[in-house]
């Protein structure tokens, strides 16, 4: 899916810049005025939206079933630091890693189809992954992995202080978010996007766009799998939730909401939607009929989203 | 009796017929997916919220107006449709010009709308549906018995699947839409309404998917999520056949009801990923699907 086309400008790296660095000042500051656990939370699915948007923004893939890479990771990790014992650091690669084996064989399988039967492809393995977390014993099943230990990273960092926690989790978000940032503008991300374009001519020009597509996949279910493993770390539950199809759902609606393919839109969407669950949850299935008015809307009427639209006020890329 | 591979054979004539009714259903739904996909491109998310929302016009006509069952089969179908071009009329034709995959957005979010004014207003639980009562009872085949109802849907929508395919494939109406299919500026250049056209498909296939709603009430309680699962599974069957015929889409909904009916038999813990494992075997050995055509 082609973003919306934003007008080029020579100053747009220095306003990602600035915007970056307010996003991460205001990120380390924000805990002395917002709940800290929903921030972090907060944090967890704005690199998993970010991880998303790789696909949908920069490949033209709409992958459906990307709560398979973070659910299974957020297993993985869980069931690494309560059962094994592994420190935190081991845990969240031990999840990751898990979620990049999985999507290197989905992303094998799915590239070999376009458009929106690779939604449905995806879709359908994701929810394979999730009837095997159902099954399997390791999961805990509709209990989920519970009380997951919080150790001592690197064995020096304690998490179980919160403010340890924080800094931590916004470590890893910020480390997520530049790597993205950086393969978007490394010259493989401009054959990621000239496939997005006009995928024929790129292989014309003799690029082999199917290991582009498969590496772009792996890069980013391991990225959705290191969102997982730290928000499993986070709330210290992993559970069926995180691997069912609405959660596939929800991260396609933080990133269309805050605008595909746009650098900061995901982190805007998820922190919407994840403050839309946190203070409206009384509003109980309502809450499923406001997400998707929100969809209808965004697809109608605001096709950029929240960041896009920004960006196109101020004539920069955002 | 005869024992198959120590199967005695009650059991495995019992899945087979569950599998055959769950293949009604996939048939139903799929060649509603494919016909919908056939002219308008997009695919249609909203499906499975469809399909629920038939059911529950059915016990709704039941309780508040006393309709039974026969009227319902009309109803449901025409009711849900009418919904359908609604949708088509307001929203979908906006996206005619845009990415496909926007249209999957906007059906994605017009089903969680549904889904969840459904679940708001009738709770997440199941609500029955009796059977009507010149369908009840069952008949014994002599190597199984075979419930009226059963034998009822899997023949009501075996006959459905195949007019359609009939009227689509033999008559001048079905040449227009296919022609319209391949190229609908220039049918339209040939003076059909191929705007109207595409409304009344898109009404026409959300009519199936009401109809097997109808179908399934009294099989499966009418429940607000019935639909969300059928309707991966559905996806995942659309994929295999390849949405390139008619005929392919109706074949793949049977057969693969049955594989999951076989599997229930011989390996039950497969029988909800077997689909899903078909579909990864058949993307890596033909990618364009059973009955696609190769882009």
């Amino acid at each position: 899916m082609a973003a919306p086309p934003v007008t080029r400008s020579d100053t747009s790296f220095r306003t990602q810049a600035i915007v970056f660095a307010i996003m991460a000042v205001a990120l380390a500051a924000a805990p002395a005025a917002i709940y800290p656990v929903f921030l972090m939370k907060a944090m967890c699915f704005a690199l998993f939206a970010c991880a998303f948007n790789l696909l949908i923004g920069y490949v033209g893939l709409l992958s459906f079933g990307h709560a398979a890479f973070f659910g299974m990771a957020s297993y993985v990790a869980a069931h690494a630091a309560k059962v094994w014992g592994l420190p935190p650091e081991l845990a969240i690669l031990a999840g990751t890693a898990a979620a990049g084996g999985i999507g290197a064989v989905f992303g094998a399988i799915a590239i070999r189809r376009q458009g929106i039967y690779f939604a449905m492809i995806t879709l359908a393995l994701s929810q394979m992954v999730y009837f095997f977390c159902l099954q399997a014993p390791f999961t805990g099943g509709e209990d989920g992995i519970q009380a997951v230990p919080l150790g001592n990273m690197f064995g020096v960092l304690d998490l179980k202080d919160t403010t340890t926690l924080y800094a931590v989790v916004l470590a890893i978000f910020l480390g997520g978010f530049l790597f993205i940032y950086r393969v978007i503008h490394s010259p493989f991300g401009q054959v990621l996007k000239a496939i997005r374009e006009n995928e024929p001519r790129a292989i014309s020009l003799g690029y082999s766009v199917d290991r582009y597509k498969l590496i772009a996949f792996v890069l980013s279910s391991s990225l959705a799998g290191l969102a997982g493993a730290t928000k499993a770390l986070v709330v210290q539950l992993a559970s069926l939730t995180d691997v069912h199809w609405s959660m596939s759902g929800e991260v396609v609606l933080m990133t269309l909401l805050g605008g595909l393919g746009t650098v900061f839109g995901p982190v805007v969407g998820a922190v919407v939607i994840i403050a839309m669950q946190n203070y409206l949850a009384q509003l109980g299935s309502w809450l499923t009929i406001a997400q998707g008015v929100i969809f209808v809307v965004c697809v109608l009427a605001f096709r950029r989203g929240i960041v896009g639209e920004l960006g196109r006020l101020m004539g920069k890329r955002l | 009796m005869f024992e198959l591979l120590g199967i005695p054979p009650q059991a495995l004539f019992g899945q087979l017929l569950i599998g055959l009714i769950n293949g009604s259903f996939y048939a139903l739904l799929s060649l509603g997916l494919t016909v919908i996909f056939g002219l308008l491109n997009i695919i249609n998310f909203c499906h499975g919220a469809l399909y629920m929302m038939g059911a529950f016009v059915a016990w709704l006509a039941l309780q508040h107006f006393g309709l039974g069952y026969w009227a319902a089969l009309f109803i449901a179908p025409v009711v849900v449709g009418a919904f359908g071009i609604v949708l088509e009329r307001t929203m979908l034709r906006r996206l005619y010009k845009l990415d496909h995959l926007y249209g999957l957005l906007l059906t994605f979010g017009i089903a969680l709308i549904v889904e969840g004014v459904f679940r708001n207003e009738f709770g997440a639980s199941g609500l029955p549906y009796v059977i009507p009562d010149s369908l009840t009872g069952a008949r014994n085949l002599g190597f199984m018995v075979l419930p009226n109802y059963r034998a009822w849907v899997i023949a009501l929508s075996l006959f459905v699947c195949l007019a359609t395919w009939y009227v689509i494939e033999r008559t001048k109406l079905g040449a227009y839409l296919r022609a319209a299919t391949e190229n609908p500026t220039l049918v339209q250049a040939f003076g059909i309404n191929v705007p109207r056209m595409i409304t009344l498909t898109y009404g026409f296939g959300v009519g199936l998917a009401a109809l097997a709603g109808v179908l399934a009430a009294p099989i499966y309680q009418v429940s607000p999520l019935m639909g969300s699962n059928l309707i991966i599974v559905v996806f995942a069957v659309v994929v295999i056949g390849g949405m390139g015929s008619i005929m392919g889409s109706i074949v793949t909904g049977f057969l693969l009801g049955l594989i999951e009916g076989l599997t229930k038999v011989f390996y039950p813990e497969a029988s909800a990923t077997v689909i899903f494992v078909i579909l990864a075997l058949v993307l890596l050995w033909r990618p364009q699907g059973l009955f696609g055509r190769r882009s």
